[in-house]
């Protein structure tokens, strides 16, 4: 009989090596759809690397996705944490993301620029904080359940933005395009480096890494939603309001899905279409179990996973192998992480 | 003894990594007997047995059923030679019916349908021989523990099983299931069956057995006919050293600290009155849910009465709370102290100070002061000897006498005013019982009114002052513990309270 056994202790090295490990798994794995679609395995790799890192244009393109998957991956990364099933990031992106531009466009907020950017990135986050309280209520209230309600609150908040940029925040000036009226440019972020698209969006992406990660190890609250998560029964038995922490945990996680979308609108385009995030919302979950649901960890997911997404784009068009071998790739290192977790958490004994 | 050997287990010896878990055990078996295997928490004997019934390997040493030697680690043989096991936890499907529970895995698997008929035949006449009685029908998830039990070991009987073994059979079941366990044990083993219980609980192993190996550290220490030995023999054997259950000395009681008035709550508590004073402990007695969950909850602050009053100190509780009653100076422990008391995944240091992590000592502007909870839990697990880990192991590392160790330490460290314990020593070995005990009644000889909820009635003679019952919600009138006797005990915990005044 073969039994899994809860290991005592879980080294650094297994935790740090579990990710890796994955990955490694998923590049043989996917190398052998590579091969079956008759480019050469190794070539494909290295065009993806040089697609990532290859140039100056080519890393910063890879740091500008990995800005919103960092915030994306937090959002899930916390609310998962404390056994708030928000899946939808991808909504709360979206609403933030038009928020941002509503309130930074001609007819919204006049503010001189070091108040204006702070200004939209709370009114993203705050829009995106809200669209995760209504389930969260209807959870608390009466028990639904968040997964499907957040779920399906993506489509509502991709149709209400699409209503939005095609009714009263349509773009004029657009030749008839589906677009929103663009922000103004006191509310564009600055680059990062001048003549690319990297913009200060990634500082405040890590930046909130690292605070998230202070807040959960030092802080009372960070604590208290923890035992939450880990055992509501006893955390309510010592005395831990669930609903407030749960409340809290919703800003938060709404709050970063909601401020991805405000900079991704400020730092990139400028304007908001329904298009603008090829599903940062769901891959940010991917982020976070990649991570293993630690703050700091999302950074290196999020990077990992916009060097799959834009190598891939190179790869292909080089080698003619679909660019959707990045989406393979990614979903196969998620599966293959939840297999290093549990043989780094578990002892197989017969 | 004349009666054939129909098991022997030939110097078994099996080591986890350093952890030698048997040691060159041997013993027999004989038809007919009745053979309790007893020891602590982490003796070896639920090991020997995986070992017996193929789901371990023994390292070296062999298992003999009626003249055959087994073969290691396959449990098909086991079966196979007539050997049952009943597990503590049970291996039954909720949605199924009795009988196809009981049939499951006997019949090929490209047979069509279950051979009912005859099953349901021979299903009856094994529950009749035995006095095992069940109805074959009956969807398992509808029946009681006591009732799956049955239902496990008619299991084993069916696969015509002579050897049956029960790994710790009482610990789920009620003190009158127990007792009827015990009948139709002993009712099974005069018709020829041999059986094995594992247990660490001396009065069940007393009442049940012919025979008992004890079993400490790995190692048999000791065998004795039931009737040449005695429950302190046996707790000694078993611990090592002498374990003398603590006494309590008679002392005066101060204040009022507690007092419940009519206390209702929502039909399922009615009419509470009962009063603790400092230094004095009351136990609740009575049949496991009759209203003592409830109790509990309104004692630690969880739930409010919804008529009544409580009064701490003589002053009415505006608005229960757990924080507030831990600011109260109230020391609370649960009934379940994996699920209410601790988190599991969480270290022990921040277990010890979770519920007083918001006073000024433990956090300043939003931030733990770590090392003062890494300090406080140093503290507790100094005083009150808490075994397993330091400040940073998880808390899920430590047996369960060391959790319960560390949640009385967090409460008792702090001196409290009232102490809530809820059933604080179920399923802990002897030695820890001892210790519990002992802690509680020290806490009450410093002056602390203790609220002591129980289904142990000789932990409630051995601990309380002034004993009452809950039946149905409803409190008895109390007694005080000098006049306990068990009949009147009994008669209180059945509701017939004029009689028992």
């Amino acid at each position: 009989m073969i039994r899994l056994d809860r290991r005592a202790h879980v080294s650094l090295a297994a935790r740090i090596g579990a990710p890796i490990a994955a990955v490694i798994v998923a590049l043989a794995l996917a190398g052998i759809l590579i091969a079956l679609a008759g480019a050469p395995v190794l070539e494909a790799y290295r065009r993806m690397l040089i697609g990532a890192f290859g140039s100056r244009l080519s890393i910063t393109e890879t740091l500008t996705r990995t800005a919103p998957l960092i915030l994306t991956g937090l959002a899930a990364a916390v609310a998962f944490r404390a056994r708030l099933w928000n899946i939808g990031a991808e909504g709360q992106f979206l609403v933030g993301a038009l928020a941002a531009a509503a309130l930074g466009s001609q007819h919204g907020l006049h503010l001189p620029a070091p108040l204006l950017i702070p200004a939209l990135m709370l009114g993203g986050a705050v829009a995106g904080a809200l669209l995760l309280l209504g389930p969260l209520m209807l959870r608390l209230r009466f028990g639904v359940d968040e997964v499907v309600t957040t779920l399906l609150l993506n489509f509502v908040a991709l149709l209400f933005v699409s209503m939005m940029i095609e009714g009263v925040l349509k773009d004029p000036l657009a030749f008839g395009w589906p677009q929103s009226v663009p922000v103004v440019g006191d509310a564009l972020l600055p680059k990062l480096l001048p003549r690319s698209r990297l913009h200060i969006g990634l500082l405040v992406a890590v930046g909130l890494a690292l605070l998230v990660a202070l807040v959960q190890a030092r802080t009372v609250f960070g604590m208290e939603s923890r035992a939450a998560g880990l055992n509501p029964a006893a955390a309510r038995f010592a005395g831990i309001g669930l609903t407030r922490i749960l409340v809290l945990v919703a800003c938060l996680s709404g709050g970063l899905a909601g401020l991805a979308g405000a900079i991704e609108v400020m730092g990139v385009k400028g304007y908001v279409t329904t298009d603008l995030s090829p599903g940062f919302g769901y891959t940010g979950i991917v982020v976070a179990m990649l991570a293993a649901l630690d703050p700091i960890g999302v950074v290196f997911a999020a990077l990992f996973v916009a060097t799959m997404f834009v190598g891939a784009d190179s790869m292909s068009r080089a080698l003619g192998v679909p660019s959707f071998i990045a989406d393979v790739i990614v979903a196969l290192s998620l599966l293959a992480m939840l297999v290093a977790l549990s043989l780094a958490n578990y002892r197989i004994r017969r | 003894m004349s009666a054939p050997v129909v098991l022997s287990l030939e110097g078994i010896t099996k080591r986890f990594g350093s952890l030698t878990a048997n040691d060159d055990v041997t013993l027999e078996l004989r038809q007919g007997e009745l053979l309790a295997l007893l020891g602590e928490n982490g003796a070896g004997k639920t090991t020997l047995m995986n070992i017996l019934f193929g789901h371990y390997t023994a390292d070296s040493g062999r298992v003999v059923a009626f003249g055959q030697e087994l073969p290691p680690g396959k449990p098909r043989a086991a079966i196979a030679a007539g050997i049952g096991m009943v597990h503590q936890h049970f291996a039954l499907a909720a949605n199924l019916s009795v009988i196809e529970n009981v049939v499951a895995g006997t019949r090929p698997l490209l047979s069509l349908g279950l051979g009912a008929g005859a099953a349901r035949k021979r299903l009856v006449e094994l529950s009749a021989r035995f006095g095992l009685a069940v109805d074959p029908d009956a969807r398992v998830g509808d029946l009681s523990v006591g009732e799956r039990q049955r239902v496990e070991i008619l299991k084993a009987l069916y696969r015509d099983a002579r050897i049956l073994i029960l790994d710790e059979p009482t610990a789920v079941l009620t003190h009158q299931e127990a007792e009827q366990l015990y009948a139709t044990l002993r009712g099974m083993a005069a018709l020829g069956l041999s059986i094995i219980f594992i247990s660490h609980k001396l009065h069940e192993v007393m009442a049940a057995a012919d025979r008992v190996v004890v079993l400490r550290g790995g190692k048999v220490v000791a065998e004795r006919a039931a009737s040449a030995t005695s429950r302190e023999e046996l707790a000694e054997l078993m611990v090592g050293r002498r374990v003398a259950r603590p006494r309590r000395e008679s002392q005066e009681p101060g204040d009022i600290v507690l007092e419940a008035s009519g206390l209702d709550a929502g039909g399922r508590l009615k009419g509470l009155d009962f009063t603790v004073r400092a230094g004095e402990t009351l136990g609740i007695i009575g049949v496991s849910g009759n209203g003592q969950a409830t109790l509990v909850r309104l004692a630690c602050g969880l739930e409010k009465p919804s008529a009544g009053r409580l009064m701490l100190y003589g002053k009415p509780v505006a608005d229960p709370n757990p924080r507030g009653f831990v600011a109260a100076g109230v020391g609370r422990v649960p009934e379940d102290r994996n699920g209410d008391g601790v988190v599991g995944e969480m270290a022990l240091w921040e277990n010890a100070v979770l519920e007083r992590l918001r006073e000024p000592r433990f956090s300043r502007a939003g931030f733990v002061d770590r090392a003062a909870g890494r300090q406080f839990a140093r503290s507790v697990i100094e005083r009150f000897d808490v075994r397993g880990g330091g400040p940073d192991s998880p808390i899920r590392l430590l047996s369960g006498g060391n959790v319960q160790k560390l949640i009385l330490g967090r409460n008792l460290a702090e001196a409290p005013k009232l102490l809530v314990a809820a059933q604080p020593t179920r399923g802990l070995d002897e030695g820890a019982v001892a210790s519990v005990h002992g802690e509680i009644l020290a806490a009450r000889a410093a002056g602390t009114a203790v609220l002591l909820i129980s289904e142990d009635l000789d932990e409630v003679l051995a601990l309380a002052d002034r004993v009452q019952a809950i039946v149905k919600g409803r409190l008895s009138p109390p007694i005080p513990v000098a006049a306990a006797d068990p009949r009147r005990l009994g008669l209180m915990m059945a509701g017939i309270w004029e009689e028992a005044a």
